[in-house]
């Protein structure tokens, strides 16, 4: 499973101080946690806290003094990206494009020509699909686009849109349907990543709801989520669900084995 | 039509293990053996690479082993010493290292006592300049007094130590580490236990690179494909980047054909088998032949005929 650790973000406190007052420690720290509580990336985000290139890349900077975890750059403008990728010492992720085909043309040759992913959001100019199908259609779109720029399905990370449970209640099953379809895409099949938080939004038992639905949602193909890595119980139980999927070879210690190897 | 490109793409690779210890580090060893680093299935160099071939460990006992005279005869008399066997398993056969087992050290047979069993250890060191893997009796409680003896008389030598259980592996992590050896993992047929193992060896601070695999092993006819497999799994686990999977692996070939009935009846017995002296080697070396393509690292063998067979075929394969 890659864990995108969600931490070094603008949205939260800490970082936008952090990114307004150049402390590259609070970011090193959350760094260095999320790696060691099992980040296979750190997301980083400037959010709200700035607009300039220097400031993505210096906090990209600041993770990898401290880490060698990989980058996944939270921005989808090509002048933001063409800045950050290169100070990436290993392939980034790129967070994110939608199916829209002008946003596709301007970020994919960038993902190709620095080997990097890129998660492909399944929304398109009418805005976030309302059921099953509309995700599949529109995550066709992405492939077929990714496959224009020579970018293979091991680049992709096609997310279906988590929406808040408490809103739209309807909306979960749809997810989870076109999750198992994404996975018929190709062979080997794209990688599947969702924005697991949205789905506790304003929600009283946030933590429970997040692993529940992040357990069906590998019962579905999902290999990948952008979450809180510092949740054990999260953890574990993702650890859990990929057991049960048969990805992992199953061993008594299997949650000690994950934590020692950290 | 552009053809598609079919290959596997593999994320990891086998470890890579050096044994034996020459003067500059410490050891007596006139070379050192490495196995392992693979970065496709066995022999797929399409696909990755195998950067060190496959090697046979000479099988050597402190004691004679119970096997049928005319495969004793194919040996020779040295079969009744270790270290001439071993010197002999050396320069006649060409083997890559020695793999010594404490036969004798079984409390249902000889019941040899743990300074004897050093000893043992310390002829063969002497005799020969090869690596060493070291084996106890596989009775565990003896093995817990036999292998720290043993190890010590091998001390600085960068041994392979076998085996490490579920149930003895703080044991043997405590003599490897104060010996400076390396340890085989054994587990009975059983990925899972395979990966458990594995496991608390790291637990106990024990370097996973420093670690061989052992799944048992199954002599042709008698379970084979069930050890196949599971050495396969490994591998392809391994490959995948399970990192508790990434050891190379071993296999007890001559110790575990010289025990079915195919491999010890003589030609009385079942007729129209061919004679034993023939049939014996050719059964080990089939088996031998067959782990090689599951995977295995160190295959463990005795018959001249059989060693020069698989010797051949690696040779052809790499």
């Amino acid at each position: 499973m890659i864990l995108i650790g969600e931490r070094v973000n603008a949205g939260f406190k800490d970082i936008k101080e952090a990114i307004i007052n150049k402390d590259g420690d609070v970011i090193k720290e959350w760094a260095r946690k999320q790696t060691g509580a099992g980040a296979t990336y750190i997301d980083v985000n400037l959010g709200t806290a700035s607009n300039k290139p220097e400031d993505l890349c210096w906090m990209i900077e600041m993770v990898q003094e401290e880490v060698d975890t990989p980058i996944s750059i939270d921005n989808n403008r090509s002048l933001m990206l063409k800045e950050a990728m290169p100070v990436c010492k290993k392939p980034p992720l790129v967070n994110s494009t939608t199916a829209v085909d002008e946003k596709m043309n301007e970020l994919f040759p960038i993902v190709a020509e620095h080997g990097a992913s890129i998660i492909g959001l399944v929304m398109d100019e009418a805005g976030s699909p309302k059921d099953a199908d509309k995700r599949v259609e529109n995550a066709g779109k992405i492939i077929e686009k990714a496959m224009e720029f020579g970018l293979s399905p091991e680049q992709i990370f096609l997310d279906p849109i988590i929406m808040p449970l408490k809103f739209m209640q309807e909306q979960a099953t749809e997810i989870l349907k076109a999750t198992n379809q994404f996975q018929l895409f190709s062979d080997p099949p794209c990688h599947i990543v969702c924005g697991l938080s949205n789905i506790s939004n304003g929600t009283k038992y946030k933590k429970l709801l997040n692993r529940t639905f992040l357990t069906m949602l590998i019962a579905n193909g999902c290999d990948a989520a952008i979450l809180d890595v510092m949740d054990n119980d999260l953890v574990d139980a993702v650890l859990t669900a990929e057991m049960v999927m048969n990805k992992q070879i199953y061993a008594d210690s299997y949650l000690e084995a994950f934590r020692k190897s950290r | 039509m552009e053809i598609p490109d079919v290959k596997e793409k593999w994320t990891s690779k086998i470890n890579t293990v050096t044994l034996g210890a020459t003067k500059e580090d410490g050891g007596t060893r006139g070379k050192t053996v490495t196995v392992g680093g693979a970065t496709t299935l066995p022999f797929m160099t399409s696909e990755g690479e195998m950067p060190n071939k496959p090697v046979i460990a000479g099988f050597v006992s402190d004691t004679a082993p119970d096997w049928p005279e005319v495969i004793k005869e194919a040996i020779g008399k040295e079969i009744n010493s270790p270290a001439e066997w071993a010197q002999k398993c050396v320069s006649e056969y060409g083997v890559d290292l020695i793999s010594m087992k404490m036969i004798g050290a079984d409390p249902a047979g000889k019941d040899a006592s743990p300074a004897e069993c050093a000893k043992a250890v310390e002829e063969v060191l002497k005799a020969v300049d090869v690596p060493l893997i070291i084996w106890g009796c596989g009775d565990d409680e003896k093995d817990n007094s036999v292998l720290p003896e043993c190890s010590q008389a091998a001390k600085g030598e960068n041994c392979l130590i076998g085996s490490a259980k579920e149930t003895n592996y703080m044991t043997i992590v405590a003599i490897c580490n104060a010996d400076k050896h390396k340890i085989i993992s054994e587990a009975p047929v059983d990925i899972n236990i395979a990966k458990q193992v594995n496991i608390l060896l790291q637990d106990a601070d024990f370097d996973s690179n420093d670690v061989v695999m052992f799944q048992t092993t199954a002599a042709l006819g008698y379970g084979f494909d069930y050890v196949y497999t599971i050495i396969e799994r490994c591998r392809t686990a391994g490959l995948k980047g399970d990192n508790l999977m990434t050891s190379p692996q071993i296999c007890d070939i001559a110790g575990e054909t010289y025990r079915v009935k195919e491999a010890v009846a003589d030609d009385d017995i079942l007729p129209g088998w061919g004679k034993l002296a023939r049939r014996g080697p050719m059964w080990e070396a089939a088996c031998a032949e067959g782990y090689l393509q599951a995977g295995a690292d160190i295959l463990i063998m005795a018959h001249p005929d059989a060693v020069k067979s698989i010797q051949n075929t690696i040779s052809k394969l790499m």
